[in-house]
């Protein structure tokens, strides 16, 4: 099968994770699109790893995961403290930093 | 080929830096005690003002003529990587200017001895921002790293920003913040040049440098086109502080709204350091920039003369009158700093010292009508030579040195000037020289409005009253008031204490400015030889045909 | 003309010349701050510094006197006072005749009416003495007069020169505005001085020139020099030196400040604004005759100026009833005549400075008088109050008759040998410059004899007006002979007027100048013969004096001024317009342009900066509104950023 594909894939799995990011407002929801984002991104670093033959876009995959791990604990536990305080996880409710 | 030695050297002028900045440290363990923090202060102030007389016996004119640039050179490395060096040296010009700065602070301590400070401040915060000033300044005139100069250049501002900031008068957040803006946006032009100057140094010497001497030395071979950049960024830092027209507008409100002493060593000393700037960086550094853009200069120079004159008379504020009244003075130096002759560079020189000390007279005698009228309106006072006729006698004088009477100091320096701007810039010059009579007008206007006449105006109406002199409407016997000292008394020992250094050092330099004028000399001759034009010769037959 | 002589080292006690100015000097600073402790003594301090300078005056000239005509001259060199480049401005003195004999006339004068000025400075009856401190601070200033004055005519260069020339305008300051209080005075004051400087930018200017053609301020060197010069240089050197005479000696255009300048004390009028300071245009003038020499449009113009200045202050004087001011237009006239005397060149300059030391002997004792006449009537000066003083006070009366013949040039007294002297040296001239400068100092002679008339009957002949009228503060008129320190002087003076004119020109005055100012040139081929001019001007003269007593002698003179009165008489009382054009052309659009640039600069320069500044701010007030707090509102943006610069990167790469 052609890589191209592969990045085909991954750019229509940008898309749906982007486009969810503007249109959802449920915080939970925007933060798994955010995964969505990063996970297609990943799945393109792959291909061009594995188009070029080197491991550097491996290596770099792997980065993405650990920071996209330490970024889901920090996350939600923002979410989680916003819902606690404001009872509810829409991300308009949450505006308060503005001019 | 860096003549910045690295080990050290005369450790006199590190001295004269460091010692304010100890005074003002000081006044923080001292803050609760203020007779103790205001004595500190002033013997830290009257210390360093030994010292430095100790330093102008030590300055051999001899070494400077024999081509000696800097004397009390001390320089170590300060950033390798960057080439710049903690270096310190004086030529004539920085000796007087630091004198000039040594003389006042101590003096204007006294003033402020008794001085009435806004709620919530100290006396001994008030003094130590002085003395911050005093080291700052100290800094700036003794720099010869170029980017040593621009820390102490921009370090200035910081002490004076609160000095207004704090201490001064109703409208002072405004003024404060006002000053600072324009002098930081200047600054970083300055930056900007700055950086332009040391890669240029790089292309040419290999290794980039801040040291002075250096930048001077190949002054010559960098391109005018160049030049006339770099010299456009530094020469905007010096114009907005000197200030010229257009760059003005800060002067008055931060003239009127700083405290009084702040505002002495600010129009005094402070925007020396512009024309200072004109006179060891722009010229020395970029001589063909210099002449090229010489007119340009000139122009707003000459602009400033009058059109200060015709706002100072125009004004209703006693400071800010001042403040315009300085602004015409410096396009006198600027006129004579770009008009390149040895008498023209000297007269300016001697100018920044006479205007400071003028205009710090002046500045004085305003803040001691207000300590008396509470008002800085000109229109609120009147007569007042009828009640204390010392402090009319102080301001007539000040005014006079103000207005270059001959017999003053400032005559002097305006003569050197008008007469070495002639033979390169006749038009120019005449034009200043029609300037004397504007400066008459001012000063003699002011003196009328305030001094003469029968006793009149709110302030001094109201402060005899206070005093128990006259009632709402009654008439004021003149005398009964200056006999009683009640309500606007004649100057106290004090104040006499504080004018009197002034009065003398005044006249003194009306008659005998020979000592002053040959230490600035021999600078002032490698200055012409660094700018590479030599003084204009007395040929006859043609006007003005030496151009 | 002859060689310049040589200059010598000056010797004996001359190389104490600096003293001459240095004492007066000392005793104002004493004065100055001694504060009231010296109010007891001040006065007589003051006093005796001139007198001292005067002594030693007089022990220099003898000595002068002693050596043969070309060692006259002499220079003592004190110290070096600017120095920078080439400029070496010298604080030098140069002792001649021409100053030496400013000096004499300065200090002579000057003890004499610091004398008077004792009596009528004195505080008035019922003061403790002590408690008045403004007699003290009135010295001071005089004492400071005459140190500046001693400089200006001594100084061996320019600058010295206009130290003399601003310090002495300094004095002038002081002194017309001494009565503070008063608004008029402290006006006039202001005014004197800002004329002044109008004409001292042109010394200033023409120092410049000198400096930038011949790299040299020193008298002997710049007229050793000055021929090297080309002449449009040398025109426009005179021209502008002019100017600075013009601005110290009231000529046209410059003439409006000294009639003003009568609001100080009389003394003061009499020594500044008559007999010293006034005339150092003329110094100047004659001092600087080399250079004028070489210039005949200068010369011209010189003597234009003499002679338009003559006629207006004759004219004027017709019209004042102000006792001062009549005496002001009467010294602006006669400088006039000096002015015109000096700008004959070689033919006149010595006639210029014999006429102003006669000059100077006459008019300060009549305004010796004139103040001895105010001080009776309660210091008023309207002499349409006066009348009939002359039995009230006979010394006044009789020592003022003798400075108004003197003045009027009765035969044989100062003013017949020193202005006829000038009016036939006019009539000497050739061509035109002869009809017109001749003729008009002949009608200015008729003129002033009328005016002078006038003036000596409204005073002290006829009705005594003053009997029924009272003074403004309410108290009658009692007039009575001043003070013997007040007559004293006037006696003095009034001997002056009578012999001054017969003793120097039977000394020799012309011959004794001639070191500094050239052998007087005898005009030989004038457009009258000289047999006949004397008899032309005492023509005049009596005419004047005759038309005076049928005019105002043989009617009773109104004490109100009459209106509404001939255009003539009205353009006289205003000053011939002078002060109205000075308003119009300078003053109101001064103003006017004061507060124009007042409003620019607050509007245009400074709210430029404002305005950036209100710019920058309301710019990010409104900038900031898109900081909604909507997190999906900044992704948007966010994305559109990036899919901006891809395609930015892309449409750089492929286009």
């Amino acid at each position: 099968m052609s890589p191209t594909n592969y990045l085909l894939l991954s750019g229509l799995l940008f898309t749906v994770g982007a486009i969810g990011v503007l249109v959802r407002r449920n915080a939970i929801v925007v933060f798994m699109c955010i995964e969505l984002m990063l996970n297609a991104v990943n799945l393109s670093l792959v291909t061009f790893a594995r188009i070029n033959g080197q491991l550097d876009g491996q290596v770099m995959a792997f980065f993405v995961m650990v920071v996209a791990a330490a970024e889901v604990v920090v996350g939600l536990a923002i979410i989680m403290s916003i819902f606690r305080t404001r009872r509810s996880s829409s991300v308009d409710d949450a505006n308060l930093l503005k001019y | 080929m860096s003549t910045a030695p690295d080990t050290g050297g005369n450790v006199m002028l590190l001295v004269l830096l460091l010692l304010p900045v100890v005074g003002a440290l000081l006044m923080y363990p001292l803050r609760r005690n203020v007779p103790a923090a205001k004595a500190a202060a002033m013997a830290t102030a009257l210390l360093e003002f030994v010292l430095v007389v100790v330093t102008w016996v030590g300055y051999s004119t001899d070494a400077a003529s024999s081509g000696e640039r800097f004397q009390y050179v001390f320089s170590v490395p300060w950033i390798p990587a960057f080439g710049t060096h903690l270096a310190v040296g004086i030529d004539g010009i920085a000796l007087v200017m630091i004198a000039l700065t040594a003389f006042l602070v101590p003096g204007l301590m006294l003033f402020a001895w008794a001085e009435k400070l806004p709620e919530g401040r100290t006396a001994s915060g008030y003094f130590a921002l002085l003395l911050a000033t005093e080291a700052t300044l100290m800094g700036v005139f003794t720099a010869t790293d170029v980017f040593l100069f621009y820390v102490f250049f921009e370090a200035m501002l910081i002490p004076m920003y609160f000095l207004i900031g704090r201490f001064g008068g109703p409208n002072r957040q405004y003024a404060s913040v006002k000053f600072f803006l324009y002098s930081l946006l200047g600054g970083l032009i300055m930056l900007a040049s700055l950086i332009g100057l040391y890669v240029t140094s790089a292309d040419q010497l290999g290794a980039g440098t801040f040291t002075w001497s250096d930048l001077q030395s190949i002054a010559q071979s960098t391109p005018t086109s160049t030049q006339i950049w770099l010299f456009l960024g530094f020469f905007v830092a010096f114009a907005i502080k000197a200030p010229l027209v257009p760059f003005h507008t800060w002067l008055p409100d931060a003239g009127a709204e700083a405290p009084i002493v702040a505002a002495v060593l600010l129009v005094g000393v402070l925007d020396k350091v512009g024309t200072f700037g004109f006179l060891r960086y722009c010229l020395p550094l970029f001589p063909q920039a210099s002449q090229v853009l010489a007119p340009l200069v000139l122009v707003l120079a000459v602009i400033g003369i009058i059109y200060g004159a015709l706002l100072a008379v125009g004004q209703k504020d006693m400071s800010r009158f001042v403040a315009y009244t300085s602004i015409a003075h410096f396009g006198f130096i600027a006129l004579g700093t770009f008009a390149f002759s040895s008498q023209a560079f000297a007269g300016a020189t001697l100018y920044m010292v006479n205007h400071g000390l003028s205009t710090g007279m002046l500045f004085v005698m305003v803040g001691l009508l207000v300590a008396r009228g509470g008002s800085r309106l000109i229109s609120d006072y009147g007569g007042v030579s009828k009640l204390a006729p010392l402090l009319a006698g102080c301001l007539l004088l000040a005014g006079m040195s103000s207005l270059a009477l001959p017999g003053t100091n400032s005559f002097v320096s305006e003569f050197l000037v008008l007469v070495g701007s002639f033979p390169r810039e006749p038009v120019a010059t005449i034009i200043a020289t029609v300037g004397i009579i504007f400066a008459a007008l001012y000063i003699l206007w002011f003196y009328q409005q305030t001094m003469q006449g029968p006793v009149r105006g709110n302030a001094v109406i109201r402060a005899l009253e206070a005093g128990g002199v006259g009632g709402p409407g009654a008439m004021i016997d003149p005398a009964v008031a200056a006999e009683r000292g009640a309500g606007f008394p004649d100057l106290t020992k004090r104040e006499i204490g504080v004018l009197a250094p002034l009065v003398v050092v005044i006249v003194v330099l009306g008659f005998f400015p020979g000592p002053v004028l040959d230490v600035i000399n021999p600078s002032v001759q490698a200055t012409i030889t660094e700018v590479g034009l030599p003084d204009p010769v007395p040929a006859g037959g043609v006007v003005g045909g030496v151009r | 003309m002859t060689a310049p002589p040589e200059v010598l080292p000056a010797g004996g006690a001359a190389s104490a010349a600096w003293l001459l100015f240095a004492i007066p000097a000392l005793s104002a600073v004493v004065l100055f701050l001694a504060g009231k402790r010296a109010n007891a003594w001040g006065h007589w301090l003051g006093v005796g510094s001139v007198l001292a300078s005067f002594a030693l005056g007089v022990v220099i000239f003898v000595q002068t006197l002693g050596v043969a005509p070309e060692q006259r001259t002499t220079e003592v060199s004190l110290y070096s006072w600017i120095a920078s480049g080439t400029l070496d401005v010298d604080f030098g003195l140069r002792i001649d005749p021409l100053s030496l004999t400013f000096v004499l006339l300065i200090t002579g004068v000057g003890s004499l009416i610091h004398i008077y000025s004792v009596g009528y400075m004195a505080p008035h009856e019922g003061a403790e003495p002590s408690s008045d401190s403004s007699r003290r601070r009135f010295f001071a200033q005089l004492n400071l007069f005459v140190a500046a004055m001693l400089v200006l005519v001594l100084g061996n260069n320019f600058v010295l020169l206009y130290l003399g020339w601003e310090g002495v305008g300094l004095a002038s300051y002081l002194l017309i505005g001494f009565y503070q209080d008063r608004p008029s005075a402290a006006t006039a004051a202001k005014k004197a001085f800002l004329m002044n400087r109008v004409g001292d930018v042109g010394l200033a200017l023409a120092i410049f020139l000198l400096w930038l053609e011949l790299g040299t301020l020193q008298y002997t060197e710049v007229f050793a020099r000055i021929g090297e010069l080309g002449g449009g240089t040398i025109l426009a050197i005179t021209l502008l030196l002019l100017l600075g005479a013009c601005g110290k000696s009231g000529q046209f255009p410059l003439q409006a400040w000294l009639p003003d300048a009568m609001e100080g004390p009389t003394p003061v009028s009499a020594l500044i604004h008559a007999a010293t300071m006034v005339t150092a245009g003329v110094y100047l003038i004659a001092r600087t005759n080399p250079i004028y020499d070489l210039s005949a449009t200068g010369r011209v113009v010189v003597a234009l100026i003499g002679v338009v200045t003559l006629l207006i202050g004759a004219i004027i004087g017709c019209a004042y009833d102000d006792i001062k001011k009549v005496l002001a237009y009467s010294t602006v006239s006669q400088i006039g005549y000096m002015i015109l005397a000096v700008g004959l060149g070689p033919a006149g300059y010595a006639l210029g400075i014999f006429h102003l030391l006669t000059h100077g002997f006459f008019k300060a004792g009549l305004f010796l008088g004139a103040g001895s006449v105010m001080h009776a009537m309660n210091d008023d000066v309207n002499m349409r109050h006066f009348g009939g003083l002359g039995r009230r006070m006979p010394i006044t009366f009789v020592t003022f008759g003798l400075g108004y013949l003197a003045l009027i040039g009765f035969p044989f007294l100062s003013g017949y040998f020193s202005k006829d002297a000038i009016i036939e040296a006019a009539f000497g001239q050739e061509g035109w410059q002869g009809w017109v400068y001749g003729g008009a100092a002949t009608l200015a002679a008729g003129l002033t004899a009328f005016y002078m008339t006038r003036l000596m009957i409204m005073t002290f002949f006829g009705e005594e007006r003053w009997q029924k009228l009272t003074a403004p503060n309410g108290e009658h008129y009692h007039p009575h002979e001043s003070p013997p320190v007040m007559t004293g002087p006037m006696i003095l003076l009034a001997i002056g007027s009578v012999f001054a004119g017969f003793v120097l020109s039977a000394v020799g005055l012309n011959q004794w100048l001639a070191p500094s100012l050239g052998e007087l040139e005898e005009s030989t081929h004038g457009v009258l013969p000289h047999a006949l001019v004397p008899w032309l001007v005492l023509a005049f003269s009596a005419l004047g004096v005759l038309v005076a007593y049928l005019v105002v002698g043989r009617r009773p003179t109104p004490v109100e001024r009459p209106e509404p009165v001939s255009l003539p008489v009205r353009a006289a009382r205003r000053d011939l317009y002078a002060n109205a054009v000075n308003e119009s052309v300078i003053e109101r659009p001064g103003i006017w342009l004061t507060r124009a640039l007042v409003f620019l600069d607050n509007r245009g320069v400074d709210g430029l900066v404002n305005g950036l500044a209100a710019g920058l701010g309301g710019g990010s007030a409104r900038l900031r509104r898109l900081q909604t707090g909507f997190v999906r509102s900044y992704a948007l943006s966010m994305l559109g950023g990036s899919v901006f610069v891809v395609a930015a990167l892309l449409a750089v790469r492929f286009a």
